[in-house]
Order: C-alpha cells, then structure tokens, then sequence
C-alpha cells in the first residue's frame, strides 16, 4: 500500500483502493465480530473475564459496534463503490490515489475513533457516540474523499445513462454527509433536552436507512445482473425503490423513541412512515428475485449469488419486523428489549453483511483476476455465518419476547436475567461461529491473493471452474 | 449530466431530502422548543451542570466541572433552623448548565421567574454560585440564585450542607462507563408504572445533555431507583460485586473504581479480595469479605451518589 501512496496516478494499477478497502474491511469484520464474541460472552458469564478492566462491556459494547459499522460494512461499501462505479460507467476510478490516501486515512482515523470509545470518550449518544473532532475527521477526511471519487467517477463515465446501482451510490453518498453532519447538530451546537434525544435517533435512523441498507440493495442491484447475466427485471421498479427510499425512509425517526414523551403528532405521524417502509422494501426484493428467473440453480451453485440471494431472503423478515414492529400496537411489547438487537443484528448482519461479502467476494476474484482459491471454504464461511445469525437471530428474539412478556406483566427483573441466560449462551455461540467464519474468509482471500488460478482476460471469474 | 431527466431527477431529490428534513427536524425543533421546563428538569440541570458527555472542561469524562448538591436544614448565612432544602453548589469557576446561559432554554414563564424573582442574570461562574428550585404563588417553577437572594455563599453553604451529593460527576461516570448500554432512564409509558415509576413528562429533560435514555434494556430503569432504593450501603456491595447483593444479576463488578485507597486511607486489594470472594462462592467460608467503603474523592462514591438521587 505504502509505494502507492506517492506513485503517480497513472502508474497505480486500476483496482488498487478496491483492495485495500477490501482487504481492510474482512480484517476489521474479524475484529467487529470477535469483539460481539467477547462482550455476548459477558452477557452469559459475567466474571468470566474478571480482571481484565481495560476491556469493561461499557466501554467494549459501542467498540463492537462501530468496528462493524465503520469498520466492516462501511469499507466493505467502499470497496464495492471503488470498483463498480468505475465498471458500470465503462471508465476508470476517477483517482486512484485519492483512493489509497483515502484508506490509510479511514483506517487511521477508525482505529483513533476506537481508541477513544474503548477509554470512554464519549458524547453519551448511541450511534452518534464519536466526540465532535472525531465526528469533522469521519466527516471529511473518511466520507468526502470517497464522495468525491464515486461522484467524479460517475460524471466521467463513458456511458450515456447512469444505471441504477450507481444512482443509489451517488445519492447515498450525498445524504450520508448531509445525515452525518445534520444528525450531529446536538455536538456542534451543544442542543440539549429533548431536541438531542430525538436527534440521536434521527440520526441513527437515517444512517440506517439512507446508508447502510440501500447501498447493500445497490450492490446486489450488480451482483445479480452481473454474475447470472439476466438483466435487472425492472429499471422502473429500480426507480420505485430509490424514490420511496428517499421519502419514505428519511422521515420514521421518531418511531425509534415510542415510548418517550416526544410530540404525540410527531409519534404518529413516524409511525405511518414507518409502514411506508414497506414500499422500497417490497419493489426491490421483488426485483431482484424475478431478475434470477431461470438461473435458480446458481444460488445454489455459485457462491456469490448464493450470498447475495441469501442476503434478499433476509431483507424480506427484516422489512416486516421494521414495518410493523415500530407501531403502537406492536412497539408496547417488544421495544428496548432482545427483539430490537435481532432486528438490528438481521439488518447488518443478516441482510447487509451477506450482500456485501458477496461483493467483496466477487471484486477481490475480478480485481486480483484470481479465481477464488478454495469454494469449500467459501463454502464454510457461508454456513458459519448463516448459521451463526440464525442461532443469534433466534436466541435474541425467544429472549425478547420473554423480555417483553415479563415487561407487561411487570415481573421483577432478576427472573427474566435467570429465563435469558441460555439464550445469552446461545447468542454467544452464534456471534462466535461468525467470528471463526470470518478468519477462515480472510485465509481463503489471501490464498486467492497468493494461488488461486489466474482468470483469463475476457473472462468472469464465475466462468472458471474451482480447482479445489 | 448527459440527460435532462438527471437534471430533474436531481432537483427532485434536493427538494424531497429538504422536505423530509424540514417535516422530521425544524416542525419537531419547533414544537419540542417551546416546552416549558417543570421543577424536575430544573432540579436536573442544576444537578448536573454543563455537559455530562465529551466536553472541553471534562475531555476524558473523569467528573469534573460539576456542581455539588446539598441538602441544609440550617440557614448557612444566619445558623438558623430551616425546612429541609436541596441547594446546588456551583464552586468558583463550574459551568453552568444551558439553561443559565441561554435565554430559551427553560421557556418563557420559567425563564421569567428566574430573572425576576431569582435573579440568574447576575450569576457568574468565575465568582461561582448557589442556587436553589423555587416555585412561584401560581406553581411555576423557577431557578433562584441564592447567594444574592438568600445572601448563601459557596463555602458557607458546603459547611453547613448536611449530606453532599457529587450527583453531576456520577452522571459523567455513568456515560463514561457505559451504564446506560443496559439500565434505561425511560420507564415506558404504556407500563412500567409498578416496576419502575412514573414515566417522565415533556419538560423534564430542558437543558439536559446527553439525555441517555437508553435502548436497550438488560437490566432494571433506573430513573426512580432511588426511590426503591435508597440504601447507600446495598448500593456500595451492589457496584463492588453485584452478585453480593444479587446472585443472578450479570452486572460487571465495578470494584476498579474504588480506587487505591478506602475511606479509611487503607490501600484496596483487590486480588486478596477476590481470593476470599471465590473462597465464599465455593463455600470453603461462610461470609463474603466486606467491602471497602470508598473514598469521598472515589469515582465510586460520584456514581453512587448519582444513582441514589435519582428520585
């Protein structure tokens, strides 16, 4: 990485930040997931790891999380957006450069960020936890950079329309600067009460939705059409889904806060957006199944369709559950409780994760023109993972639904501690497996690097047959 | 942009986000705004002071600039006998908290009272300050600013307080250890009553900062848990080693913020200790070791302090 940092443009190799945000996103996956590993395990055993101050749940909690937001899926984003904007606009990455500078300096930063949490500086806020300083060096030495390569590239491109995987990463990117430095408004100034409440959560909605989950749908937008060579069923229903995101999806924030003494107009106005959810989520699961019409057998045969396809199916309980569970009629029940962390979980790590491993999977085979070295290993990592969630996913909702039972009928709380304890177990044994998973995916990266079979030019990597 | 409809497209999507944002943050702003604060948001903000997360005076959230609460039943200016009365210490140089400083902060009748009858607009925090809550004939809250209206100096004050609350600093230490990733400090409204008391009011947060309502809930709201309560000494075992108090509670220990030393200046080991704790959960003894009480200037003490008032 380093010789590129100050070699001239032309002389860095297309791809280059591709992979280095590639690379870097399965390391930091492995650190974000081992970290879920070590604090679930404090949630079932809480001495086990007596003596080790330094790494207290309050403060190793919000390290998770943003390990895996920044760290995993925001550069694993990146990565795909390095690399697909460039390939749908038929033209090179606009620099290169940028994007290695880019890199180092989103590592750097994120690993300071982190630094921080774990001693405990924090605004107090969830989601929006960095200090301010933080907050302006994610704004514009991490996001801008990467804007401006994604956007310069797209109006370079050398195709006439723009097709709608790199609508959404534009259009993404611009609000995820505006969300970020909207949604920190309670640190630059210093809003209190019930203003800085409420603008947390708009903005750990709007993150969320105008961020995380629509740029997971953009690229599988490319993937699918890409690999199975089926065009995208519905350019249309494409624009659906982009459009009600943008309405629909940038105004439920409130609903997060149901229960608070927020303005009742506000409550029930987000909770009727909330369900509208339900539009983009329908329009492009749709899409993207009947776009595999005939080419079914691949999901079961090739591995980044197989995450891909995955990721969608996940997409449809994770829009239910958003749609409704955010109601009144529901939220009474369920809300602050084990359900809201699986729903999270289904989201980043369900529908989310999946897409994106299957990109990366994808770019790193046609960036390194290696096929991938082991498919049972891909393999492996595919079941570790799936099976992992589902565990996490299963044990976390049972618990939740106990939670919420035993909040309605106000059960002294130690009795619902001892009814979760197995599935805190439970929880901990799937967040482990997706940890072990991850490692063996970094293995079977760095083998592609280093032995897998050379693709040929002209080919797709899904064209060559796996040697091992 | 190659196409007209990229150029529509675009002015579409400004349009939409600023309608979005002008519908979810200005209507909400507005209307979130012009609350009034009640008696309990006063009583939190002169508790609490300025800031409670990342802040120039406290960058590693270690409790300090905080104010300290007393609680007097004798006049410190005459010696006098008083009705027992909460005042909020503020020693030279502490920062106020928002309400004090900003004009629209408590809403109109508060801010009012507390200029007209509570004189705030002559407070400073380089000659530092005592405040109390006061409420006026017709039952609006406001904040009194003692030292003129009562003639209550900071020194005076502390020496005649008869318990001190460092309730500010422990709210620092609650978002510094990250208390809040599991006790909520929002019981719901459509129950919770029994368990965990009455759910808080629109105007209860004015001036707050950060709020920390929590999201997700492991363990019991702890908004009214001083109410339940109020044990200092249950709460001392309780942080030390939850599972003295209660074996089935997967709270962390937080015996590390004892400290060096107790309060009787005796140095704190914590190794020996556990040695003995684990002797008692094999059953090898027939009582746990006992715990160290922990110093004024303890971290400790600031979260017990905090937790215990809150009422």
């Amino acid at each position: 990485m380093l010789k590129y940092l100050f070699a001239k443009e032309e002389n860095i190799p297309q791809g280059t930040a591709a992979i280095f945000f590639g690379v870097s996103s399965i390391a930091w996956f492995i650190i974000g997931s081992g970290l879920g590993s070590f604090n679930a395990a404090k949630l079932a055993f809480p001495d086990l790891y007596h003596g080790l101050y330094a790494l207290q749940f309050g403060h190793m909690r919000q390290v998770h999380v943003h390990a895996v937001i920044f760290g995993w899926i925001a550069m694993a984003f990146a990565a795909s957006m390095m690399y697909i904007t460039p390939a749908l606009g038929n033209t090179k990455l606009w620099s290169e450069k940028l994007g290695v500078w880019n890199c180092l300096l989103y590592n750097v930063g994120l690993c300071l960020a982190l630094a921080l949490l774990w001693a405990g500086v924090t605004s107090g806020r969830e989601y929006s936890d960095h200090i301010w300083p933080i907050d302006l060096y994610i704004a514009f030495v991490m996001v801008v950079p990467w804007c401006l390569n994604v956007w310069m590239t797209i109006i370079n491109r050398r195709t006439q329309g723009i097709y709608t995987t790199n609508w959404f990463f534009a259009g993404c990117m611009f609000m995820t600067v505006v969300v970020f430095l909207v949604g920190n408004m309670p640190e630059w100034l210093h809003l209190t009460g019930l203003n800085e409440a409420y603008m947390t959560w708009w903005f750990a909605h709007n993150v969320l939705g105008l961020l995380i989950t629509p740029v997971a749908a953009a690229i599988t937008y490319y993937i699918v059409p890409k690999i199975t060579g089926n065009p995208l069923y519905s350019h249309r229903v494409g624009h659906l889904h982009f459009w009600s995101i943008v309405v629909f999806y940038s105004t439920p924030a409130a609903h997060h806060l149901m229960s608070s003494p927020l303005p009742e107009w506000l409550k029930s106005f987000a909770s009727v957006e909330g369900v509208l959810i339900l539009v983009p989520a329908v329009a492009y699961v749709c899409n993207i199944l009947l776009t595999m019409q005939g080419r079914w057998s691949m999901f079961v045969e090739n591995i980044e369709i197989k995450f891909t396809i995955t990721g969608v199916l996940l997409a449809i309980p994770l829009n239910m559950q958003g749609g409704f569970q955010q109601t009144r009629a529901i939220n009474w029940y369920i809300h602050g409780t084990g359900w809201i962390v699986a729903h999270a979980h289904l989201a980043l790590l369900g529908f989310s994760t999946f897409a994106e491993a299957a990109s990366v999977y994808y770019g790193m085979q046609v960036l390194l023109r290696r096929k991938l070295y082991s498919a049972s290993l891909a393999n492996f990592h595919f079941w570790m993972l799936l099976i992992g969630f589902s565990l996490y996913w299963v044990s976390m909702t049972i618990s939740g639904l106990i939670q919420g039972a035993a909040k309605i009928y106000e059960v002294p709380y130690v009795d619902v501690v001892i009814a979760e304890h197995p599935y805190m177990i439970v929880r901990w044994i799937g967040g482990t497996m997706v940890f072990f998973g991850n490692i063996i995916w970094l293995y079977n990266m760095v083998m592609t690097a280093r032995a897998g079979d050379i693709v040929p030019v002209g080919r797709q990597p899904a064209e060559v047959a796996y040697t091992r | 942009m190659a196409f007209r409809e990229y150029k529509i497209g675009c002015w579409m999507f400004g349009i939409s986000l600023s309608l979005s944002m002008f519908i979810t943050i200005i209507l909400p702003g507005i209307d979130i705004s012009s609350m009034s604060s009640t008696k309990l948001a006063l009583e939190k903000q002169l508790t609490y002071g300025w800031e409670t997360g990342f802040n120039y005076y406290d960058p590693f959230l270690q409790g300090k600039d905080k104010p300290i609460k007393v609680t007097l039943t004798k006049d410190p200016k005459t010696g006098v006998a008083i009705d027992k009365t909460e005042a909020y210490v503020f020693p030279a140089g502490t920062h106020f908290p928002n309400g004090l400083t900003h004009d629209n902060i408590l809403g109109d009748e508060v801010q009012k009272a507390s200029v007209s009858l509570g004189k705030i607009d002559q407070a400073s925090e380089d000659k530092g300050a005592v405040f109390v809550v006061s409420v006026t004939s017709n039952d609006t809250p406001y904040m009194e600013y003692a030292t003129v209206t009562r003639g209550w100096n900071v020194d005076a004050t502390l020496k005649a307080s008869d318990e001190q609350l460092m309730a500010g600093s422990g709210k620092t230490l609650f978002v510094r250890e990250g208390c809040w990733w599991c006790h909520t400090l929002l019981p719901e409204q459509t129950q919770d009553w029994q368990s965990f008391g009455r759910p808080p009011m629109v105007g209860d947060f004015n001036g707050e900062s950060p709020t920390t309502f929590g999201s997700d809930r492991k363990a019991p709201d702890l908004l009214h848990v001083g109410s339940r309560n109020s044990s200092r000494e249950w709460m001392v075992m309780h942080f030390f080693n939850p599972r003295l108090v209660q074996p089935h509670s997967i709270m962390p220990r937080y015996d590390f913020l004892w400290g060096d030393k107790d309060a009787d200046g005796k140095n704190i080991d914590l190794a020996a200790w556990d040695e003995q704790y684990f002797a008692y959960a094999k059953g090898e003894s027939v009582y746990p070791p006992g715990v160290p009480t922990p110093a004024a200037d303890s971290e400790a003490r600031m979260l017990v302090d905090f937790v215990l008032n809150l009422k």
